[in-house]
């Protein structure tokens, strides 16, 4: 029986999202933009959520941000996670953009060093052969 | 709708609920079905409504030998169930069936398998999974380990204590989880009934901050059932019949990161209609069942529902208002907190709601409770479902 646990999962990229895996694997933020009503959008569909428009595109984003949300996370909640803990879970507005599902990185874990609306840059994390998560950390 | 032609006739749990190795999860399915259709006095025969959450209603009709001509598996999260009430409603009323069975079961705490969603060992997918693989939780959030009902709703915590105020925020879950124990204390059937002090409660480890682990609602198992009928069957049943005189649902998201707005539920849309379909005003409530899977759900769901202003819950339930011998009974039960959860509770919300109706309740029965506010959730703060229930 293996002691190791089981990596945490890796995504799996769908056809609507590709361009935005790839992009992170080339330390690029590509996300989707709608031409009709002007959301740049968070995950990547074809069709806007708000106005259902089939005019978009992608844009590319500078990945600037402030946090708007986190968990100092102590009991894993799976296996996968039993080495991390404890780690911050947060969702990252980006400026003028969408908001993202992140990790912070590059901070003590404890709420004293976390603080809602701090400012975030991107770090891009290798975690497979194929595939980069995009990350944040405090801008220093 | 506020007309008195629709009510819940039967209400139960499976037969054992809590820690229990030794049932699946489709046996207790199938034993509160069979204990809410003998509360009720009708034959598993007459059901002819069929609504299930999480199974397909394939599975519970096939285990429980139900050939229905109404069949709902809307599943929407722990507020399934109150969403399967409201539906059974619209089909007694449209002729499509007459006597509806609500029905849950989960083995939460002592499945044999993992969930076959699991996926490398994660757990399940997501709170609310289904089977296909495109599942959009587990490419954006779960390799984050932005995985697990702690971690998610944690976030809108944060957020809520980012705009309220740490420190009250702090204070009002104390307040919850002390006043929701103490009601559990009154529940032969609570897992948990020791009573709980705010010491303890502040000095219960972290799970994932904002959330300590007494903050966090139990993981059981357990079944509940509910039956549903019109005015003319309810009189040949065997108790008195508790009114559904309104009923509400919505729902704005599913993942944690699509939540438009952290700190407001879709409640804020559905308390005020389902109210508003029933003729009650919010004074007239006199309990309310608020799903708890953390503390601070009843919290932002007071709020939601209209029963303060946005940021007033903590000063709303201060001086264990919620608790026994408070002006504002919630979750007489002992909740999710302490009373039992299985991964989705909402059935046990209604239960609770027409025993108190009933005047069943006897250590922990509320005097003179003729209106009932029941608000299932769903998901990760995704749905709403409200119904508003009266004494016959």
């Amino acid at each position: 029986m293996s002691s190791n646990p089981p990596p945490p999962p890796l995504p799996v990229p769908q056809p609507e999202s590709e361009r935005y895996w790839h992009g992170l694997r080339n330390r690029e933020i590509w996300l989707r933009h709608c031409e009709s009503c002007h959301d740049t959008y968070f995950y990547p569909r074809d069709i806007c959520a708000s106005c259902f428009s089939r005019d978009t595109s992608w844009r590319r984003s500078a990945g600037r941000g402030v946090l708007h949300a986190f968990v100092i996370v102590h009991r894993p909640p799976a296996p996968a996670f039993s080495s991390r803990v404890p780690y911050v879970a947060g969702l990252v507005q980006l400026e003028g953009s969408a908001r993202i599902p992140t990790n912070l990185v590059d901070v003590p874990p404890d709420p004293g060093h976390v603080r809602i609306g701090m400012a975030l840059e991107p770090v891009f994390e290798d975690v497979g052969p194929d595939t980069t998560l995009l990350k944040f950390r405090p801008v220093r | 709708m506020s007309a008195r032609d629709i009510a819940i006739v039967g209400v139960a749990e499976s037969d054992e609920i809590g820690k229990v190795p030794h049932k699946s999860a489709l046996q207790h399915h199938c034993e509160a079905a069979w204990n809410a259709l003998d509360d009720a006095g009708l034959d598993k025969r007459e059901v002819d409504g069929l609504f299930t959450a999480r199974y397909s209603p394939l599975t519970t009709g096939e285990y429980m030998g139900i050939r229905p001509r109404y069949s709902d598996g809307t599943w929407i999260g722990g507020g399934s169930f109150e969403s399967h009430v409201m539906h059974a409603v619209a089909a007694i009323r449209a002729n499509y069936c007459e006597v509806a069975l609500i029905t849950h079961g989960q083995t939460g705490r002592s499945a044999r398998r993992p969930p076959l969603t699991d996926r490398f060992g994660v757990g399940h997918g997501n709170v609310f999974d289904s089977p296909d693989p495109n599942q959009p939780h587990l490419d954006y959030e779960s390799p984050y380990g932005l995985v697990g009902a702690p971690v998610m709703y944690g976030l809108s915590c944060s957020r809520y204590m980012h705009e309220f105020g740490e420190t009250r925020t702090r204070e009002g879950l104390a307040e919850i989880a002390v006043a929701t124990r103490a009601w559990a204390g009154l529940n032969p059937k609570a897992l948990v009934r020791e009573a709980m002090s705010v010491e303890e409660y502040h000095a219960s480890r972290w799970i994932a901050w904002p959330f300590r682990q007494l903050d966090c609602c139990l993981v059981t198992d357990a079944g509940g059932a509910v039956v549903v009928t019109t005015v003319e069957r309810a009189r040949d049943c065997r108790k008195a019949p508790v009114w559904v005189l309104g009923a509400a649902e919505s729902h704005d998201h599913g993942m944690i990161s699509q939540m438009p707005d952290l700190t407001r539920l879709v409640a804020e849309e559905t308390g005020p209609r389902a109210l508003g379909s029933a003729g009650v005003k919010h004074a007239d409530v006199d309990l309310a069942m608020l799903y708890d899977a953390f503390t601070y759900t009843p919290l932002l769901s007071l709020e939601a529902l209209g029963f303060c202003k946005r940021g007033e819950a903590p000063d709303f339930v201060r001086g264990q208002r919620t608790g026994p011998g408070g002006s504002f009974p919630m979750n007489t039960n002992g909740g999710g907190l302490s009373y039992t959860h299985t991964g989705m509770y909402g059935i046990f919300l209604i239960i609770e709601a027409v025993r108190q109706l009933r005047v069943e309740c006897e250590a922990r029965q509320l005097s003179n409770c003729r209106i009932a506010l029941v608000n299932g959730l769903g998901g990760l703060l995704s749905s709403a479902s409200t119904l508003v229930l009266a004494a016959d």
